[in-house]
């Protein structure tokens, strides 16, 4: 079935299958590699994309139910060479080892930050519930609370 | 030191114009042309003749940076930082200037072995910047024809040789030279004290493209194409493949074809929807060897059971100990564990007309390259295996036949297929941490001074049985060096200790997991050392350091404990609730000691603060050192807390996160605090050493805080048996 939605500010219109979850019509269709199959049970956050402004995890959304929907990925979090500040945050913490799960954390922090603008460590631990197997945890903790501060800064 | 002895007819080819040119181009663009090489340099140059030649290492371009093809892979412990750093020191380059980039098996220096085990940096120290010094005086002598000026009056500076009022970058220099001599004696290196890059504060080298989400993986590689494989691995261990019926499957809509082999079964289709629904709908026949169930396995892994190996020996502690009733003996178990890295295995294989390129995160492409070759009966020059960043690593990727899978559907179909695991399967088909066993013995004197130490560990094998260690290592060695590590007794001022290896077979596959046997055995010994100084009524910390030798390895170890000590005010008042533990080990020649400040309040155990002290003999990249600590630390209460695997009638139990139970950021302490030692004149691993002794820590302060002992991994669930 045809498919029409905005990803990254960019009109598409796929062809999906009955079951197809968004992450396949994201990774292979459109060729967009930065959102990352992790387990394909909505278990591990690393496939966490924006539907209108929500995180999502795409690996277990139906690809059908994007029909008009507005979709940001990681690559679309930052406006050109401009990175998000979370980008930004996590680039300054040098949060990322081998890296494959971070822009899963960085889709859910993002979109944290727009509902918690300044999240308590508690907001933090109940809200962000990714898995990074190089447990980098500990960086992105402090990543999340200076992308609140580069967010105050600019704003 | 002289390694290079004629001059290299084919030198001017690798450092081409041209080809620094194209590369350098796509370097700088921020297409994805770029991300597509980002971790590949493919078929552009010559097959490597020795891995030593300083021409199959760099590539220079034109816009006077450095292509360095790595032999080792990057899987996130920050090893292509530190290359850069090393390269950049003896070029005289700025580290950004350094473009480190994988090795493909036909290009770029290969390693017949792994990346693993804490080795790469201490295995590259000194080739990587004898290279970078030979390459510098490549660049003085051309610069000097080409400048017309002595080349002891050239000085070099940020990639640019000046003299005499004239300047030349170094891409320059590659450009506009036609021929490269290798000089006859390898140039002097650079002594610590002189050093300008390597102990640094430097942000890693991959941070960008990590954040924005380029596909630097191997499952992001794409293909025109390109079409979706997967093959049907078994559903339980101690299973083989017999047969498979795929009418059902066949009839999936965008299926393309599906390949029936004598060992597997693989369908091939025009998506991954396409690929996961044909894949269901393979009706596979398995010959199941035996039911299995956990308490089967957990009886087979025992000491005193299997095979025994003294792999240590010092005086005569079995004797003391057997003959003496009132010795100390307590045992210790670890579980099943998964590597669980977050990206799935998978390889892109295109095949055409005899040759196979493989595009995969691999830890052994030279291994991977053989296999394929083999089963596709072609020269191993024809399969060119190009080496991605890895999305985790942990041991996994030591063992890649689903390469060797992809390519046979590639061959059959005559396009690229892209084979993945399923997350089930990623669980179910792990090569397993091995389960574990300790019995551990002490006998004090009436001093409250160790008299005599026994450790004796049971477990799967680990080494052996591995593709790139040799056959004949079993018959030769006996004891499987990676079951046994960690698990030596470093308390050298015992006057009688030994430690005993007991190697069991178990029915499904057992391997390499971050550390080997670094975290299970240190979890043993250490718990049983404080259990130990508490029995002689001693301060855990000054228990230990009376038992080490203060000779060179001794006191590194000795001087790592005591920084912990100081640094996380041990013995001192801490916030209400809250308790210290202690543990210390040493791994890749790299002592490690950690206090854990750990609170239990309602049957939860909770680590606020981990301060880390930890050797690596030479810092080259503080900020890696530190971000290895924190992950190994965090990633070892991870799986000395939470993770557990267990078999029900030959099936995994846990095949998805969640169940398989792993730390979250909730879990991950508010503090870690590292201090880092530099006792050595070579460096040591940082990979998996910090991964050691968080286990017995936290125990050991769970014992402190409740007087609880918990014996078996993991914690939270040893807790709520005591707690009942």
């Amino acid at each position: 079935m045809k498919v029409n939605f905005t990803i990254n500010n960019q009109p598409a219109s796929v062809d999906a299958a009955e079951n197809e979850p968004l992450l396949w019509v994201i990774r292979d269709t459109l060729n967009m590699k930065g959102t990352k199959f992790g387990c394909g049970k909505a278990a591990c956050g690393a496939c966490t994309i924006h539907i209108n402004g929500q995180a999502v995890r795409s690996c277990s959304y139906p690809a059908k139910l994007a029909e008009g929907k507005e979709i940001t990925t990681i690559e679309g979090l930052s406006k050109g060479d401009i990175l998000h500040p979370v980008q930004q945050a996590w680039l300054e913490e040098g949060v990322p080892q081998c890296g494959y799960c971070q822009p899963g954390f960085m889709m859910a922090t993002a979109a944290m930050l727009k509902s918690t603008p300044n999240p308590t460590d508690e907001n933090i631990d109940d809200q962000i519930s990714n898995i990074c197997r190089c447990a980098t945890y500990y960086r992105m903790r402090k990543a999340i609370h200076r992308a609140v501060e580069l967010t105050n800064s600019t704003s | 030191m002289n390694n290079w002895t004629s001059t290299r007819r084919d030198f001017l080819i690798k450092f081409g114009g041209g080809l620094g040119v194209l590369f350098g181009a796509s370097l700088v663009g921020c297409g994805p042309i770029r991300r597509i090489v980002a971790g590949q340099l493919d078929g552009v140059l010559q097959p490597y003749e020795t891995d030593k030649s300083p021409d199959i290492w760099f590539e220079i371009t034109p816009e006077n940076n450095i292509i360095l093809k790595s032999p080792k892979v990057e899987m996130g412990q920050g090893l292509f930082t530190g290359l850069a750093m090393l390269a950049a020191e003896e070029l005289d380059v700025n580290y950004e200037q350094i473009q480190v980039v994988h090795s493909s098996t036909n290009n770029g220096p290969v390693d017949p072995r792994s990346t693993g085990g804490s080795d790469s940096t201490f295995g590259l120290w000194n080739v990587l910047r004898e290279l970078s010094a030979t390459m510098r005086q490549m660049l003085l002598d051309n610069a000097s024809t080409l400048m017309n000026v002595p080349a002891n009056e050239l000085t070099t500076k940020e990639g640019i040789v000046s003299g005499n009022r004239k300047q030349m970058t170094y891409g320059e220099i590659a450009a506009r030279s036609t021929k490269w001599e290798v000089p006859k004696d390898t140039p002097k290196l650079k002594s610590k004290s002189s050093f300008k890059v390597i102990g640094k504060e430097v942000a890693r080298t991959d941070l960008r493209p990590k954040v924005t989400g380029d596909p630097i993986y191997g499952l992001d590689a794409h293909l025109p194409e390109m079409l979706y494989g997967m093959v049907v691995r078994k559903p339980s261990v101690d299973t083989e493949f017999v047969s498979a019926d795929v009418s059902r499957a066949k009839k999936i809509p965008g299926v393309v074809i599906i390949v029936q082999e004598e060992d597997f079964v693989g369908v091939v289709a025009t998506s991954k929807t396409a690929a996961i629904n044909a894949h269901a709908a393979i009706d596979a026949k398995w010959k199941v060897n035996k039911i299995w169930q956990q308490t089967e396995i957990e009886e087979k892994i025992k000491v005193g059971k299997g095979k025994a190996y003294v792999i240590q020996k010092e005086g005569n502690a079995e004797n003391i100990l057997d003959d003496d009733e009132n010795v100390l003996k307590f045992e210790y178990t670890s579980p099943i564990g998964a590597h669980a890295q977050l990206e799935p295995n998978g390889a892109l294989a295109d095949y055409k007309d005899g040759k196979v390129d493989i595009y995969m995160s691999t830890q052994v492409a030279k291994i991977t390259q053989d296999e394929v070759a083999k089963r596709l009966n072609i020269d191993t020059e024809n399969v060119n295996v190009i080496t991605t960043f890895l999305g985790g690593g942990f041991g996994r990727r030591l063992h890649t036949p689903n390469a060797m899978q992809a390519a046979v559907l590639s061959k059959a179909i005559g396009k690229p297929v892209h084979c993945f695991f399923s997350r089930k399967e990623e669980f179910q088909n792990d090569m397993f941490r091995p389960p574990t066993h300790h019995v551990l013995r002490a006998k004090l004197t009436s001093d409250g001074i160790l008299e005599a130490l026994e450790h004796q560990v049971s477990s799967g094998t680990v080494a052996f049985g591995s593709p790139f260690i040799p056959g004949f290592a079993e018959a030769a060695l006996g004891a499987d060096f990676g079951a046994w590590r960690g698990g030596l007794i470093n308390y050298s001022a015992v006057p009688n200790y030994q430690a005993v290896s007991w190697k069991v077979e178990l029915p499904f596959a057992t391997s390499w997991w971050r550390g080997l046997g670094l975290m299970a055995n240190t979890f043993a010994i250490e718990s049983f050392m404080d259990e130990v100084a508490i029995a002689a009524k001693k301060d855990p910390i000054e228990f230990r350091l009376a038992q080490i030798k203060n000779d060179k390895e001794g006191s590194r170890l000795i001087k790592v404990i005591e920084a912990t000590r100081d640094k996380s005010g041990w013995g001192k008042a801490l916030p209400e609730d809250h308790f210290h533990g202690f543990a210390c080990s040493t791994d890749a020649q790299t002592p490690v000691a950690q206090v854990a400040e750990v609170s239990v309040i309602d049957g939860e155990i909770k680590v606020h603060k981990v301060t880390c002290a930890i050797d690596p003999g030479i810092a080259i990249n503080p900020d890696g050192i530190r971000s290895q600590c924190e992950g190994g630390i965090i990633m070892g209460m991870s799986a000395t807390m939470f993770e557990k695997m267990t078999i029900k009638d030959s099936v995994i139990e846990q095949t998805i996160y969640g169940p398989y139970k792993m730390a979250l950021i909730k879990h991950a302490p508010k503090e870690i605090d590292v201090v880092i030692l530099e006792n050595s004149d070579k460096p040591s691993g940082v990979g998996e050493p910090p991964i050691g002794p968080i286990g017995a820590a936290i125990a050991n302060a769970v014992f402190a805080a409740t007087g609880k002992r918990l014996r078996n991994l993991p914690l939270t669930e040893e807790l709520e048996k005591h707690d009942g």
